[in-house]
């Protein structure tokens, strides 16, 4: 009989049983991490619809600007002149204004269905909540990556817009803003969405009577002056209006006096932060009842 | 915490009691699960037991009474309890969005464990569920069994000393649930304590070393399958059928024999340690029944004793 050669091969140390570290160090850095882990999960989600994402948030402002800004202008601009926008051109004006938009818009989106979806269709949020990780943190990790997502679209619509000359770079900043828009309106409509229990068309109700009234009447297209009186109220109520004008000063130098331009921003933060205590609220009572 | 009779407890309940509004759901439920040890909650559905479930977890607040697990108080330390816990819940909830590979590191990326860990630790897990050739497929393309071993899988993911395991093989084929078992049982073999949810009075006798019946939130009994059954129901049972509106009739006549006869709308039974016995007497008493059957007692009898129901409705 030949020796079979397995046999005369010296046998390898079995491995090691694979270990996690302690889970006293599991707690403590869900504690401190938690917050990212949920981003980075939800991140990963969003590689899955990365074609709608761009074509959303990037393809879709450019052809408003085109349309608008090439199209349009051409008409505004050798009418009434410069002077209605500020001393710039109907392209620059509405350049801000757009990419605030198109920021509120997403996160209108993110945070709305995929709230939803967490509590109730494709119960994502109770896998972590099984975990070390805590409500709180899985509220907040959804924010987080919808930010993340914001100021990458931002970016990018900036950065385009520049390479065409649409905008100068002193324009650097307005991403950020951008991103506070989005957060200031989405907060809030992410606590309203975790709230809810049955879909009964909502969020079709919010995005045709909230988002696309803000979209329209914020100062987006003209200055929030040429509107009547009785509907300017919707531009100082809405965190588009807001962010815009900041855009503008931020974009193209619009004067407006200091203490308004700390107005805007003090108001994007104060909506977004209430948006984000009630949502943090709302997600722990719904998810430990 | 090391109690009266010398072993360690990692679970322990005192008077636990869980209300909605002014429902109660579970009410004043005690118990205790050493290490190690499967342990199981038996009830039909609306119960409690997925409530008492998610109480071990702390992701659901007590209303009163004490809890324990591994030492600590799952409400005030959360994060500390649950990375000591494996989770199934009752409903899967894979990522679908991420592939099968993805839903285990992703998971185990929330207790806080680096990717060289959790590579190999994803491969496997993945053998151990049987599923190491779909490591790179889709959520939607796995059967409802593959599901539910892969979120056992992700449930073991961190190691964990106490499994959770709520209701884990409802809706599967007979098929599913013997692998699913088979799974189960060498997690208990290497010391793992398991703590299962359940209407299946076979699974409950398959896998559990002790148990509680709960109905409407309250412990009806405790302690070992054999121990449970001959506490509460005869060795053996003889069921019977008559055929259709025939049962209440030949009930009286089968009156007094064995130790106690149930009359369900499709069969009779007739509790007796020897049912072989008890069907001579029958047909002696000039009874035909339509089909007749002896076999050992089991958890559902006990449970019908208990409640006067049955567990699956
Ligand atoms: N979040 C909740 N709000 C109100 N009632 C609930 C809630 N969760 C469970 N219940 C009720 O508590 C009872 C027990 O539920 P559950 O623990 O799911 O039972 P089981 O898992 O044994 O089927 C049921 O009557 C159920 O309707
Ligand atoms: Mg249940």
């Amino acid at each position: 009989m030949t020796e079979r050669s397995g046999d005369a091969r010296p046998q390898r140390p079995a491995p090691a049983p694979l270990r996690p570290p302690s889970a006293a160090a599991s707690a403590a850095r869900a504690r401190r991490w938690g917050t990212w882990y949920v981003a980075e999960h939800k991140l990963r989600g969003m590689r899955g619809y990365l074609g709608v994402i761009i074509a959303y948030s990037i393809g879709s402002p450019l052809m408003y600007l085109f349309a608008m800004g090439v199209g349009l202008a051409s008409l505004v601009d050798s009418t009434s002149g410069a002077r209605a926008f500020g001393g710039v051109t109907y392209l620059q004006f509405i350049v801000p204004a757009l990419l605030v938009s198109t920021a509120v818009m997403a996160a209108s989106e993110e945070f709305s269905y995929p709230v939803m979806s967490g509590f109730k269709w494709r119960r994502t949020y109770y896998g972590p909540l099984a975990s070390p990780i805590s409500p709180q943190q899985i509220c907040q990790g959804h924010a987080l990556a919808v930010a993340v997502r914001l100021l990458a679209q931002s970016v990018a619509y900036q950065a385009i817009v520049i390479a065409f000359g649409a905008t100068g770079t002193r324009g650097w900043a307005s991403p950020l803003v951008a991103v506070l828009a989005g957060l200031a309106f989405g907060l809030p409509m992410m606590a309203y969405a975790a709230s809810i229990r049955e879909d009964r068309g909502q969020f079709a109700l919010v995005q045709r009577f909230v988002v696309v009234p803000l979209f329209l009447f914020s100062g987006t297209f003209f200055p929030l002056s040429t509107l009547p009186w009785f509907l300017q109220w919707i531009g100082w109520a809405s965190p588009v209006w807001h962010a815009t004008e900041l855009g503008r000063v931020l974009g193209y130098g619009h004067v407006e006096p200091a203490w308004l331009s700390g107005l805007h921003l003090a108001y994007l933060l104060l909506l977004a932060g209430a948006g984000l205590l009630a949502a943090r609220r709302t997600y722990a009572r719904r998810l430990e009842a | 915490m090391p109690n009266s009779s010398g072993y360690r407890a990692v679970v322990s309940a005192r008077n636990l009691t869980k209300r909605f509004g002014d429902f109660t759901a579970v009410d004043g439920i005690s118990f205790e699960i050493p290490a190690g040890e499967s342990f199981g909650l038996l009830g039909p559905n609306g119960a409690g037991k997925s409530t008492i479930m998610r109480m071990l977890g702390g992701v659901s607040r007590r209303t009163s009474g004490e809890l324990e697990v591994m030492g600590l108080d799952p409400e005030r330390q959360g994060p500390e309890v649950r990375a000591h816990l494996g989770v199934v819940p009752q409903q899967d909830n894979l990522d679908e969005e991420l592939r099968v590979r993805d839903n285990l590191i992703i998971y185990g990326r929330y207790f806080g464990l680096p990717m060289s860990y959790l590579r190999p630790k994803s491969a496997e897990l993945l053998e151990f569920a049987q599923l190491g050739d779909k490591a790179g497929a889709r959520i939607g393309e796995l059967s409802g069994g593959m599901k539910r071993r892969l979120t056992i899988a992700r449930s073991l993911i961190n190691d964990p000393g106490i499994l959770l395991l709520d209701e884990p093989t409802t809706g599967l084929d007979p098929q599913a649930r013997h692998v699913l078992w088979d799974r189960l049982f060498r997690l208990k073999e290497r010391g793992t304590t398991l703590v299962l949810t359940t209407h299946y009075m076979d699974e409950a006798e398959q896998l559990c070393d002790r148990l509680i019946v709960v109905d409407r939130g309250r412990i009806m009994a405790g302690g070992s399958p054999a121990e449970l059954i001959r506490a509460h129901s005869s060795r053996e049972v003889l069921e019977l059928r008559f055929g259709a509106g025939r049962n209440a009739s030949a009930a009286g006549a089968l009156a007094g024999l064995g130790e106690r006869i149930e009359v369900l709308p499709d069969r009779i039974l007739v509790y007796a340690d020897d049912g072989e016995a008890v069907l001579g007497q029958a047909v002696a008493r000039g009874l035909e029944p339509a089909t007749s059957l002896v076999r050992r007692s089991s958890l559902e009898d006990v449970f019908l004793r208990l409640t006067g129901r049955s567990l699956i409705d």
